[in-house]
């Protein structure tokens, strides 16, 4: 089975971000930039799956710059047969994006797209739904568990109050939760072998798909900080305080 | 013009605190852009909910009737949906950002090619909205073009709507689908039961990290302490990837964003994924035996001492309290 997995590159989740003072952007001195784990966590089950098949294919797609090849020689490194990086000079709203995933997923013909619920920096938590309706396959959100049998794919969702079971047949996209699996790492022979795997550079321009954002961020700014307040010495001083002071119990 | 449409989740008839959230989210914004606020539900029960929505302001409420919306799926809705915004002309689509507004209403904005901001916090006077993002390390202005826009709310940003004298108008409404184009089919929904409060309804919240060590602490010294304040549980990703408690306890960045009066962190640590599901809560208090633990920086009052200890403790307090 063929799986094509969207990789996305952010700001490692431990990096203290900044806004730029002129709210154009967040300072990316000093930022580590890592596969978005939910990310990581589609490739290890689109690894699995073909571990467990015997056969397939695993492809990953970005859609950014130059700089992306480190996070998708780390996909490699990890066990992706090959890479494909579209390359966007302007910034690109989800929709944008998602018609670009979804221009090469028509063109490679995946079964599967497994593609994390949510970027960590951007925290939009759209792209995947987009891409499924785009190419009018099936979706399954915020999966824990996913199992296949005979073409058809039954995915156990994370939702609230509960889990939620839907099943459906391929071809179809599956975004992740965090409990789906722990994603492996790059071995060395795999950080060698990856050197060698394909990554097919194209540009986003040449793809014939609406790339135009309507959705703009005018400006970033950085939340109002919320002031420390003080340590209570006592139980009985911290039950006083919630009841006569902050009157909350 | 300007007119907005409100998808107002129900499971069974019933509503939760989240869709009311979404109705005055969705007044707001029709105020702002000189139109109408337009409630729409579909599935199993959704003509008794129905009735209960339009005492909450919407100008008109909307049932969409067709059995395969019977059980929710993204498919079938965004089709209906489409249809429908089309067809009244609608300028915003809004939901709240639940689990079941963040899985329809992406795939609703890709069907009608419309830009989508998600967990909106606020809506400027000029139609340009508010979101976080980075965790809530940064506050993005956001400007939508286009005829049909698609927005989710934060649960916690706006308040619920709240019920006048008069009830709105009801329609039903039988949707077009191309039956062919749903292939996804509902199988079960395990609900987890439990008789305390919803985290995303709750006026006081008490949460559980890694630091109570197991499921048998979570019950044994920190439902205690919920149940004594009448409170809902949450937890830190750690104490649900470790299979203290059910995932859908998750507070934080990629889990439920909360802001109750009180919040109360019991052996977690603060970090930044956290931080970002429960900063913005009224009071917050932790108890954390490092008193170097980032979480304090956050807290109104913060305690250090062993939770083992102070928790028990401070459901005695509690009791004595209220005698
Ligand atoms: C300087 C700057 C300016 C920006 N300006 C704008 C703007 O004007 N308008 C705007 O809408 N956005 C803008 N963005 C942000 C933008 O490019 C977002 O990354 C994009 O909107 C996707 O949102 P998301 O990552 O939150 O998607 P989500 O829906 O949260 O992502 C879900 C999944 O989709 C996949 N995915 C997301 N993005 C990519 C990608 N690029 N390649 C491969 N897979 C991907 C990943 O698998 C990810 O896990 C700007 C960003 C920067 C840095
Ligand atoms: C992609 C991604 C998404 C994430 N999303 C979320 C999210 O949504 N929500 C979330 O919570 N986290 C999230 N995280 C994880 C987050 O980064 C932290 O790892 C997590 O919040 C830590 O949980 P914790 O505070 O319970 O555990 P720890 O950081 O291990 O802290 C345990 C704390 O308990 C204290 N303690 C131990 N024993 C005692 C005792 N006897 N008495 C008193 N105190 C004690 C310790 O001093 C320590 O401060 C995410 C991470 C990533 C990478």
């Amino acid at each position: 089975m063929k799986i094509l997995v969207p990789v996305k590159r952010v700001p490692d989740p431990a990096t203290t971000i900044r806004v730029l003072p002129d709210g154009s952007g967040i300072a990316t001195d000093n930022v580590k930039w890592v596969i978005n784990p939910f990310d990581e966590i589609a490739l290890e089950e689109a690894l699995r799956i073909k571990e467990k098949q015997g056969s397939g294919e695993v492809v990953l797609i970005s859609v950014g710059q130059t700089a992306w090849q480190e996070q998708l020689r780390t996909g490699l490194a990890m066990g992706a047969d090959r890479a494909i990086l579209v390359k966007a000079d302007s910034p690109l709203d989800t929709l944008a994006i998602a018609r670009v995933i979804a221009k090469i997923a028509s063109d490679e013909k995946p079964e599967l797209i497994i593609i994390g619920k949510q970027a960590i920096d951007d925290d939009s938590n759209q792209v995947g739904q987009m891409v499924a309706e785009l190419l009018g396959w099936p979706q399954a959100t915020f999966a824990s568990k996913v199992e296949l049998a005979d073409g058809k794919c039954t995915v156990v969702r994370e939702v609230d109050g509960g889990l939620e079971t839907i099943a459906f047949p391929l071809p179809a996209v599956i975004t992740t939760d965090l409990r789906l699996n722990e994603p492996r790492y790059a071995s060395l022979p795999g950080i060698m072998k990856a050197r060698k795997k394909p990554l097919n550079e194209l540009a986003a321009d040449s793809l014939g798909v609406e790339l135009a954002p309507k959705l703009k961020i005018k400006t970033l700014k950085t939340p109002e900080k919320r002031q420390a307040g003080r340590k209570v010495a006592s139980v009985e001083e911290l039950v006083q305080m919630l009841h006569t002071e902050a009157k909350v119990i | 013009m300007g007119d907005v449409l409100v998808y107002a989740e129900h499971r069974g008839g019933h509503f939760p605190k989240t869709t009311l959230i979404a109705v005055s989210a969705g007044l707001e914004l029709a105020r702002k852009r000189g139109g109408q606020c337009i409630a729409v539900l579909s599935g199993d029960g959704a003509a008794a909910a129905a009735a209960e929505i339009a005492k909450y302001g919407p100008s008109k409420v909307l049932v969409l009737e067709e059995p395969r919306l019977k059980h929710y799926l993204a498919d079938a809705a965004a089709q209906a949906l489409a249809g429908l915004v089309k067809k009244l002309g609608a300028e915003t689509v809004l939901a709240t950002a639940t689990a079941l507004g963040k899985d329809l209403m992406p795939r609703l904005a890709a069907r009608m090619g419309a830009p989508m901001a998600s967990e909106i916090i606020a809506i400027n006077d000029d139609g340009t909205v508010v979101r976080p993002m980075y965790a809530g390390n940064a506050l993005a202005t956001i400007e939508l073009d286009g005829p049909v826009r698609v927005v989710t709310v934060r649960g916690t940003a706006f308040d619920a709507a709240k019920p006048s004298a008069s009830a709105a108008p009801i329609e039903t409404v039988t949707p077009e689908l191309d039956a062919a184009a749903l292939k996804m089919e509902f199988v079960n929904f395990n609900e987890i039961k439990s008789d305390r409060q919803q985290l995303n309804e709750a006026k006081i919240v008490v949460s559980g990290g890694r630091g109570l060590k197991s499921g048998e602490n979570f019950k044994t010294v920190l439902e205690p302490l919920v149940d004594e304040l009448g409170a809902a549980m949450g937890a830190s990703r750690a104490a649900v990837d470790a299979g203290f408690v059910p995932n859908d306890l998750q507070v934080g960045q990629t889990g439920k964003v909360v802001a109750p009066e009180l919040y109360v962190a019991v052996g977690i640590s603060g970090a930044i994924q956290h931080l970002a599901g429960m900063k913005d809560s009224k009071t917050i208090v932790a108890i954390n035996k490092d008193e170097e633990a980032p979480i304090f920086g956050v807290a109104d009052y913060g305690l250090v001492a062993d939770l083992f200890k102070a928790v028990p403790e401070m459901v005695e307090a509690v009791k004595k309290l209220k005698h």
